[in-house]
């Protein structure tokens, strides 16, 4: 079943399409995470679907009802806003109870029902603070209790980890999901962050200038980003992206990279005399002797060590960057010449043209034809 | 600040001092001249030391004027209770229609609704003068001429484009995502209008209504053509005191330290809610 159903949604404001012939379908209970970069439309959507922007053409359904024309406080969705958006005249309590105290519900039944989310979001002890003398986690907390408290079967979470700080953000990155599946509703999150994409949402739909680029789940777009722009997205450190024309020999399909063929394993020769772009993620780069087989000859240029990774950044001979990581600890350059090898298993091929992802061959085909 | 030398400092005492001395000493003098007669007043050269007397203000609150050519009746409480009837009144009013019209201004982008905005500021811009001929003549057709409703109607010229034009900038500074907050937990648009946006824009609707209030107050050519003696406010009963054995310099000045009294006395009040709606931008996000 269906929460959410968006049809040939747009949204122009002036002449600009801020969405543009959307349509997307969240099913009861899933995490759909919304990504994009800022002005994709993530935020016009999410606010389109709570109901306090119209779309201009196009329809929105939750759980099944038409509710393109409902008011806002009619569509019994819960939401979360990036700056908080708390009432700053009221306490935290008043805050969280405003869903309670619209649906006329009795004095104890409002307090317990806010004591228990704010307990749930450990700030049951500053419930009689005003937003003025609360802390950052603290606003996010109460922002989010106020969104959970009437459980709504479906809930919006508008980038709420964007405006506290890391140590917070991280806390909470582990702690929501545990949390939203307590709550059992349907949830739409938007978020800029590849790595809160990836840990929250059951699927990721990309945005990009008002359209889903791709939607699927975590591991489906960052093992296959639909195009370049959703590669250099996904990854940190970022993607590698080279340049190159595939040529087939007798043996499959190789790009060569400073004049030694590196084998692309998924794909066939349609791909060969193409212009392409090559995407290496930088743990498909490993680091060997000279003597290796596809070693290639890079200048190790600078070395930055990330807490659980180690990120270097070498210059091939023909003057191309190259970014490998490996994991922090393990033995590797830090200067001068080196060798490294790239596993072509693990490469994508992008049109250079269209930036769209080829085609990989059929691997189920293959596979069969090779046991054949 | 720190790094001010003595010079410099007493230079700045100097300079605000000059500056205090000039705005204050006519209000300084006219309290003066309240408490004397016309004889010590008019006395050349003037002198600070004098005996004082409360025979202005008891002439004022009694209504009866002791003149050289003999008892004069003047209706100067009468006028002080008119000044502040019209002016309450009028603020009130302007308030319930232009709270609601601020916000429709503020949170609804129709078509023309900046024209209509800017048309009630144009009444500013008028010189009264300009709108009270014709103004006069409506007035005698209608019947309205020397009445309370129809001072009252005039006065919205004054209070109404200020009020709607001060609030709808304080409702526009809340942030939307409070109010839309609010709608997505449930509340109507008129629930969110009265626990949000009014609540949040209520220093500046003080605000609003305190400056309306002292325009309404200090208006004078409106209250001069459109009522006769019995609805005039003070700004216009103080011409009573201009009589046919000479200007009577004593009431005057007491008339207006009784007049200045209740505005002066609402501002120094309203003060912290002028300070607190003018750092109203804190509450955004």
């Amino acid at each position: 079943m269906t929460t959410l159903h968006l049809q040939n949604i747009v949204k122009r404001y002036k002449s600009q399409t801020v969405l543009d012939d959307l349509s997307l379908d969240v099913a009861n209970g899933e995490r759909l995470v919304l990504f994009g970069p800022s002005g994709a439309g993530k935020t016009v959507l999410l606010r389109l679907v709570a109901g306090v922007i119209e779309p201009d053409e196009g329809r929105v359904l939750i759980g099944g009802e038409d509710m393109t024309d409902v008011d806002a406080e009619h569509r019994g969705v819960g939401m979360a806003f990036q700056n908080f958006a708390l009432f700053p005249h009221m306490s935290a309590f008043d805050n969280i109870a405003s869903p309670l105290t619209a649906t006329r519900s009795s004095k104890d039944a409002i307090t317990a029902g806010v004591q228990k989310v704010a307990k749930l979001l450990k700030i049951d002890h500053v419930l009689s603070h005003h937003p003025k003398a609360l802390s950052n986690g603290q606003k996010q907390r109460t922002a989010l209790a106020r969104a959970l408290v009437g459980s709504p079967p479906l809930l919006l979470l508008d980038d709420p980890l964007r405006n506290v700080d890391a140590k917070l953000r991280f806390e909470m990155r582990l702690e929501l999901p545990r949390l939203l599946a307590a709550q059992g509703a349907t949830v739409v999150y938007v978020t800029q962050d590849y790595k809160e994409a990836m840990a929250l949402g059951d699927r990721i739909a990309v945005m990009s200038q008002g359209r889903i680029r791709q939607i699927g789940t975590p591991q489906q777009i960052y093992n296959a980003p639909a195009d370049i722009e959703i590669a250099r997205l996904f990854g940190d450190p970022t993607i590698n992206l080279l340049d190159v024309v595939p040529q087939k020999s007798g043996d499959g399909v190789f790009v060569e990279l400073s004049n030694v063929r590196v084998r692309l394993s998924d794909y066939d020769g349609d791909v060969s005399g193409k212009s392409c772009v090559l995407g290496l993620r930088p743990e498909a780069i490993v680091f060997v002797d000279a003597s290796a087989p596809g070693a290639i000859p890079v200048t190790v240029e600078a070395e930055t060590p990330l807490n659980e990774k180690t990120v270097t950044l070498a210059m091939t001979a023909r003057g191309r960057e190259i970014l490998v990581s490996r994991p922090a600890g393990t033995p590797g350059p830090t200067a001068g010449p080196a060798h490294i090898a790239v596993n072509g298993a693990q490469a994508f091929l992008f049109d250079k043209a269209s930036g769209r992802l080829l085609p990989r061959a059929d691997m189920e085909s293959k596979r069969n034809g090779e046991a054949a | 600040m720190d790094t001010m030398s003595p010079i410099e400092r007493a230079l700045r005492a100097v300079a605000l001092t000059l500056v205090v001395v000039f705005f204050m000493f006519p209000i300084f003098w006219i309290f003066l001249m309240s408490f004397q007669t016309n004889e010590t007043i008019l006395s050349i050269p003037p002198s600070i030391v004098f005996s004082p007397t409360l025979s202005n203000y008891a002439a004022l609150i009694t209504g009866k004027l002791q003149t050289a050519a003999g008892t004069l009746d003047i209706a100067f409480m009468r006028n002080l209770g008119n000044s502040i009837f019209l002016s309450v009144t009028s603020v009130a009013v302007a308030l319930v229609l232009g709270v609601p019209a601020a916000y429709a201004f503020a949170r609804h982008k129709f078509k023309g609704s900046e024209d209509i905005a800017f048309t009630l500021l144009s009444f500013r811009f008028a010189p009264p003068l300009l709108v009270l001929l014709p103004l006069t003549q409506y007035f005698q057709w209608l019947g309205l001429s020397n009445t309370y409703f129809g001072l009252i109607w005039v006065y919205q010229l004054i209070c109404l484009p200020l009020i709607l034009w001060i609030v709808r900038g304080y409702f526009e500074d809340i942030s939307a995502d409070v109010e839309y907050a609010y709608r997505i937990a449930g509340h109507s648009w008129f629930a969110t209008f009265r626990k949000i946006a009014l609540p949040l824009a209520g220093p500046g609707i003080a605000a609003a209504g305190l400056l309306a209030f002292i325009f309404a107050w200090n208006n004078f050519v409106f209250a001069l053509v459109l009522a006769s003696a019995d609805k005039q406010p003070v700004t216009v009963g103080a011409l009573a005191f201009i009589t046919s054995s000479g200007i009577q310099y004593g009431q005057i000045a007491s008339a207006i330290v009784l007049s200045v009294t209740p505005t002066l006395a609402l501002a120094l009040y309203a003060q912290r809610y002028l300070v607190e709606g003018l750092s109203l931008g804190a509450v955004k996000g």
